[in-house]
This record gives structure tokens, C-alpha cells and sequence, in this order.
């Protein structure tokens, strides 16, 4: 306990490494959440970023906290994030047209002012040494005893009102997400009646029936040849993303030529050419 | 190792953060933003900790991190509700107070 309390007073080469190492890529983590295109991206960004940021609480004696931040955090937090992504993102694009005139350039103009008012502030204030954690961490035996003393003393009231927020914010989601059935919903005899009427009697068609393979992407071909975009799920349909492999045994076949042609038949050909 | 170092990265976050909330228009990543400029407090809040030698930075910290999972509920809630009615998780497709 005491190394670790020294460790949590001064900071080593060590330290000022792992600072200097991980900080860049917490950097270079957000800015990629700013910048990249997709949603998805962003999210593994951002979720690289807070393990980094994990880390350094580590490393600043916040033990209790970079375990919560992990676990937390990039756990259920970033969990959650990336279920709405599956949920929205499918046919949300982002668009490129700006709505108000020079608006991501004023934006990024105010960020770099706003972010340089900042590092001055900072920069004048006289901050020079750590005091450490090492007497704090150690006076109730622990890090995660020094804040259990602090909650359910100091801070009971604002724990209590926590517990109150957080049932209201599962409450509320309950709310928002829930949709109210309008309609009555249909019995078992409407839907099959519903099917006869209709002309698929059968189940709909699997996708790569009569096609040359089989995956979830690949249309089924009808019998005239042609492929059938029912046999394909429908957000594989919206995102475009159905594959078509009917020329993909051709090309396979020109390429093994050219293969075998490059290995034995380049000089005969060359030859053949001379004459 | 100086340790207002700490603090320039919580800044440099908290503004990447802050310029990300004005560019992006889509309302998740815009969330996601929101999320750094969070983290990048509680980063500031544990160096503070350290600095004064004492655990009411990191309590502060804790408490952020609670609001922050509370507010990503209900956040994300709304933000799947609103493509619900509009089928797009656009910002600026919002503008309208009605559909």
C-alpha cells in the first residue's frame, strides 16, 4: 500500500510514457469520433477512447473508478449505443447538405477558440504538483472504503436522489419506447385467410435456391434464370447490399488461365508473336 | 511529469467534444459527443482529486458517470422514438415542432 501510495503522489518516467502514448491516441480516438462517416466507427472510436481513459484514472489512484468507467462505460453504455445503431442506422445517412450557410466552419472556428481559452486558463493557473491520494486512499483502508465512507456520509442525500433518477430514467425510457397497438391485432384464421388470398401459400423462397451458392445475400434464381428479390431479406434490400455471383465462376476461370499462363505458356506465346 | 498535463488532455477532449455537438447532424453521434465531453470532465475531476489529495473529486466523478448512464437511457429513447416518426436520425429533420 505504500508503493502504491508513493505512485500516487509523484508521477514517473513511467507515467509521463504511458501519458504521452495513450494520450495521442485518446486524441486521435475523439477526433475519429467527430470525423468518420459511419455511426458504427464513431462508437468503436469513442469506446477505444474511454478505455483510455480508464487507464489514466488507473494511473491517477481512482482505482474504484476506472473499473466502473470500464465496465460502465465501454460495457453498457457503448452496448447501448451500438443497439441503436443497429436499430437507426440502417437507412440513416448522414446528410451533406448544410442547412445553415458556413456552419461547420464557424463550428470548428468556435471549437478552436473555446479550446484555446481553455489550455490559457489553464496554462496560468499555478498548478505544479501532485499532492497524491496515498493519506486519503489509506485512512479508511482502500480506495473503494475511502468513497463508501464519503457516499453514505457526506453524500447520502445526493446518492438517495441518484436511485430517484435513475428509476425515473428507466421509467421514462419504458415511455418513450413503448407503442401503443391502434389497431386489434389479428387472429390465427384472418392471417391464413390473408395467405390464400395472397399468392404465397408456401412459405417465401430461401435466398440461393438454384443459384450457385447458398448465402443469406444471394438471390434465389427463378426458373427462367432470373433472380428474385423476395428470397433476400428486406435490409439487405435497402442497403444494397445483395451480391451477384453469376459471373463470378467466369472470372475465377480467367484468372487460373492467366495463372497458368503466366507460369509456363508467356514464352511460347512471346514466340508465337516473333514469328 | 508536470500534471496540468492531465487537464490539457481533459480540455483538448472537452473542445473536440463541444466542436463535434456543432458539426455532426446525425443525433446519435451528436449523443456520442456528448458522451466525451462527460468522460473528459471526469478526467479533469480525477486529476483534481489527485492534485488536492483528497476523495470528493472522484465521488463528483461517480456521480457523473450515474447522470450520464441515466441520461444515455433516456436519450436513446427519445432518438429511437423521434425515427420512429420520421424515419431519419437526422437534427435537422426535427425542425418542425410537428410532423
Amino acid at each position: 500500500m505504500t508503493a502504491l501510495a508513493a505512485a500516487a503522489s509523484q508521477t514517473s518516467t513511467g507515467e509521463a510514457f504511458q501519458f504521452w502514448v495513450l494520450g495521442t491516441v485518446a486524441v486521435v480516438g475523439a477526433l475519429s469520433t467527430v470525423l468518420m462517416k459511419k455511426a458504427v466507427h464513431s462508437a468503436l472510436s469513442l469506446a477505444g477512447t474511454m478505455i483510455i481513459l480508464a487507464v489514466f484514472y488507473l494511473a491517477n489512484g481512482a482505482y474504484f473508478l476506472g473499473i466502473v468507467q470500464i465496465v460502465v462505460y465501454t460495457g453498457a453504455i457503448m452496448m447501448l449505443f451500438l443497439f441503436v445503431v443497429m436499430l437507426v442506422g440502417v437507412t440513416a445517412a448522414d446528410s451533406l447538405k448544410e442547412t445553415i450557410k458556413g456552419q461547420r466552419w464557424l463550428a470548428a472556428g468556435c471549437g478552436i477558440g473555446f479550446g484555446v481559452l481553455l489550455i490559457a486558463g489553464i496554462g496560468n493557473a499555478s498548478l505544479k504538483s501532485f499532492n497524491g491520494l496515498g493519506t486519503a486512499n489509506t485512512a479508511h483502508g482502500g480506495n473503494v472504503e475511502g468513497l463508501a465512507s464519503l457516499i453514505f456520509t457526506k453524500y447520502v442525500f445526493a446518492f438517495e436522489i441518484t436511485g430517484a433518477l435513475l428509476i425515473t430514467a428507466t421509467v421514462g425510457a419504458m415511455v418513450l419506447t413503448h407503442r401503443e397497438r391502434t389497431e386489434r391485432a389479428k387472429t390465427q384464421r384472418e392471417m391464413s385467410e390473408d395467405r390464400v388470398r395472397s399468392n404465397h401459400l408456401p412459405p417465401l423462397p430461401a435466398p440461393g435456391v438454384y443459384a450457385r451458392h447458398n448465402a443469406v445475400d444471394i438471390a434465389g434464381l427463378l426458373p427462367d434464370g432470373t433472380p428474385s428479390e423476395l428470397t433476400v431479406m428486406s435490409t439487405l434490400r435497402k442497403r444494397g447490399q445483395m451480391r451477384d455471383v453469376s459471373q463470378e465462376s467466369l472470372a475465377g476461370l480467367k484468372a487460373l488461365e492467366q495463372r497458368s499462363g503466366e507460369r509456363l505458356g508467356r514464352d511460347t506465346e512471346e514466340e508465337e508473336v516473333a514469328k | 511529469m508536470n500534471p496540468v498535463n492531465y487537464l490539457y488532455l481533459a480540455a483538448l477532449l472537452f473542445t473536440i467534444g463541444a466542436a463535434g455537438v456543432l458539426i455532426r447532424r446525425n443525433a446519435i453521434v451528436v449523443f456520442m459527443c456528448v458522451e466525451l465531453m462527460l468522460n473528459a470532465c471526469n478526467l479533469a475531476f480525477v486529476t483534481f482529486s489527485r492534485m488536492h489529495g483528497n476523495l470528493d473529486g472522484q465521488i463528483i466523478a461517480f456521480f457523473t458517470m450515474v447522470v450520464a448512464a441515466a441520461e444515455v437511457v433516456v436519450g436513446l429513447a427519445i432518438i429511437v422514438s423521434l425515427f420512429r416518426s420520421r424515419h431519419s436520425a437526422s437534427v435537422d429533420d426535427a425542425s418542425l415542432m410537428k410532423l
